[in-house]
């Protein structure tokens, strides 16, 4: 580096980033990239088998179901999120006394643990006692998610929009508040339409929070477990039985550490690719 | 086109105003002829972006009216009022390109496209921005993108009035000077009606043919850049505009006449009324401050160099006294004396030019 001067000291001071980012990523993942290419027996015994489990996953229609099972959700969350999220934070109040209070009502979802959120649509959405699903077969609908894949669905994605939808309002909410009085006016003066403000302002504007907010809603809900685990179990039948549940199934239930370890990689190699494509798509235009 | 009147305008941005530091804008009456050049001028909080807003009707005023062409507007929004406006930090539509930026008034009023086409390509040439047409707005400098907002609202035929809320902050010093040329000579070609908000005097005196000042919510003078110059009707504005500005002087009033430091002072306005118990003041610029060894004595404090001419600092008593003196012109050292210009010289009562 030409004009630099060469620091070693400089290694002293990101040290401590690096033993903690070794402790909590990297041999972790090295633990599991050693399982996935070794067969497991008791005794601590191991014998090493090369991609076999990588193959077996890869060709196995239980994956296949259950990744296709994934994407359909994280795809259904994203559609129903993004847009309602959006449209929450077009309609809060920019100024005045209300604004706290939205921020506080918008943010109180956000504060509740996983488990709880499953826990209380468990009981909310139970058909003969819980006060959701009670009201709906009383409408004459015939609901009932521990018996119906509809059912259990419905009441999973009703549960992640309830937990999660405030994350993107607060993330589009804060892009709007950034965006300078004088676009506003310089539309109104310009004859823009409502809906001109929004495509050519309000959406240009908001793109890089709402890039942030489809990444993080996209992995979370890809990795979803707590929710479909409290409410069914992954049931009925396979109908809830998302990634991460299926592969707390086959590493704790079945045991099979390598097929499970094998797995957990293509799963994370399979976020790690889309969520590259969704920033290289939303931010394309950016370098220009 | 249209000449525009503020009747009785009057502006607090309280819901009840109480004293009249509540109000951002005193009452006022102003015309603006169609088709003239004119700058806002002023320090920053005396109220001139809330009488532009007033105008280009994004505020409505507490009281008053605001007619064009004799007809009342001050209930009409500002996309219904026919006027244009460039903000102080550049407005582009980020995703469009430059052609689609100065397309939009025209195609959200519903133009036919071969008419869009030919006023985009007629404007786009006035502002030298034909070679980029097809470029993306958000990838233009600065000057080059309030280039854009000013075409929005050239590119339209029926606009009265083009307000400009400090446009040149954001540009390049060397840039800032081009723009302003070129806003001079669009103002001459269109004949539009332009209102130039600055606190800059300098952009104010180069642009327009008015200046309106303004101090603390109130109009202290409108005029000629000359008139400001040379006739400056409130002490702010003689201080306010020149570089440096005019020497304010406490002065007493009585049967001998006018009088600083125990000398009689003549003046360009003597007083035709009794001025008693009233603030009296003499106003001369630095320019109009001549050396007189048998004038009043002064002390010289500094000299500094601006070029063609040297600012001398001088004191006498309690009060300062700057004058210019040009270049080969001996400075004295120490005590000095001066006069003051007859012809140049006024009297201020209560901050007032008498007349």
């Amino acid at each position: 580096m030409h004009g630099k001067t060469q620091n070693q000291m400089g290694w002293l001071f990101v040290l401590p980033v690096v033993a903690l980012v070794a402790f909590n990523a990297v041999i972790p993942l090295m633990a599991v990239v050693n399982y996935s290419v070794q067969e497991t027996f008791g005794n601590n015994m191991f014998f090493f088998e090369g991609v076999k489990w990588f193959e077996q996953v890869l060709h196995s229609d239980r994956f296949h179901a259950s990744l296709g099972r994934q994407l359909v959700f994280s795809g259904i969350i994203l559609a129903i999120e993004v847009p309602l999220g959006v449209a929450i934070a077009l309609a809060m109040p920019r100024r005045g006394v209300w604004v706290s209070v939205c921020l506080v009502l918008m943010a109180l979802p956000l504060l509740i643990p996983w488990n709880v959120v499953g826990a209380m649509w468990n009981i909310f959405a139970l058909p003969d006692i819980g006060m959701l699903g009670r009201f709906i077969n009383d409408l004459g609908f015939n609901f009932n998610y521990t018996q119906q894949p509809i059912s259990a669905w419905a009441t999973l994605i009703a549960m992640d929009v309830w937990h999660w939808t405030s994350l993107v309002v607060l993330l589009a909410y804060a892009g709007l508040s950034a965006i300078p009085d004088a676009y506003y006016q310089a539309a109104k003066i310009d004859g823009a339409s409502a809906w001109a403000v929004f495509r050519y302002i309000q959406l240009p504007k908001m793109r890089r929070v709402l890039t942030i907010a489809i990444l993080l809603r996209f992995m979370d809900s890809f990795n979803i477990h707590t929710e479909p685990f409290v409410l069914t179990g992954g049931g009925p039948g396979n109908a809830t039985t998302l990634l991460s549940i299926d592969l707390v199934k086959i590493a704790l239930g079945q045991f099979d550490l390598g097929p499970a370890a094998a797995m957990s990689i293509i799963y994370f190699l399979i976020i790690l690719l889309l969520s590259w494509i969704f920033y290289a798509v939303m931010t394309r235009d950016e370098e220009q | 086109m249209a000449k525009i009147n503020l009747e009785n305008i009057r502006h607090s941005y309280l819901k009840r105003p109480q004293g009249p530091q509540d109000w951002a804008l005193q009452q006022l009456d102003l015309e603006w002829t169609d088709g003239g050049a004119y700058a806002l001028l002023g320090p920053s909080g005396c109220g001139k972006t809330t009488l532009l807003n007033i105008i280009s009707g994004l505020v409505r005023p507490s009281e008053g009216r605001v007619l064009f062409d004799g007809i009342d507007l001050t209930e009409r929004p500002a996309d219904r009022r026919h006027i244009a406006q460039v903000f102080q930090f550049p407005v582009v539509y980020d995703t469009m390109t430059v052609w689609e930026n100065l397309a939009f008034p025209l195609r959200n009023r519903g133009l036919a496209a071969a008419e869009i086409e030919q006023r985009v390509q007629a404007i786009a040439q006035m502002l030298d921005l034909t070679e980029m047409l097809q470029k993306r707005a958000a990838g233009l400098t600065a000057d080059g993108k309030q280039k854009i907002s000013l075409g929005r609202g050239l590119v339209r035929a029926d606009v009265n009035v083009i307000m400009f809320d400090e446009p040149l902050t954001v540009i390049d010093p060397h840039l800032k000077w081009q723009l302003r040329s070129k806003l001079k000579e669009l103002h001459q070609r269109t004949r539009r009606t332009m209102i130039y908000v600055t606190h800059d005097q300098t952009e104010a005196l180069t642009f327009a043919e008015q200046v309106v000042v303004m101090h603390e919510g109130s109009v202290v003078q409108v005029g000629s850049p000359i008139d400001l110059f040379e006739r400056p009707r409130h002490t702010f504005v003689g201080h306010f505009i020149g570089s440096p500005g005019m020497n304010i002087l406490p002065c007493e009033v009585g049967d001998g006449g006018v009088l600083f430091a125990g000398q009689r002072i003549d003046v360009e306005n003597r007083p035709t009324v009794p001025l008693n118990g009233r603030r009296t003041e003499i106003g001369v610029r630095p320019e109009f401050v001549l050396l007189d060894e048998r004038g009043i004595p002064v002390q010289i404090i500094k000299v500094s160099d601006a070029g063609r001419y040297r600012i001398v600092e001088a004191r006498c008593g309690e009060n300062p006294i700057k004058l210019l003196l040009e270049e080969g012109v001996a400075v004295p050292a120490g005590n000095a004396g001066v006069r003051f210009d007859p012809a140049h010289t006024r009297l201020y009562a209560d901050g007032q030019l008498l007349e």
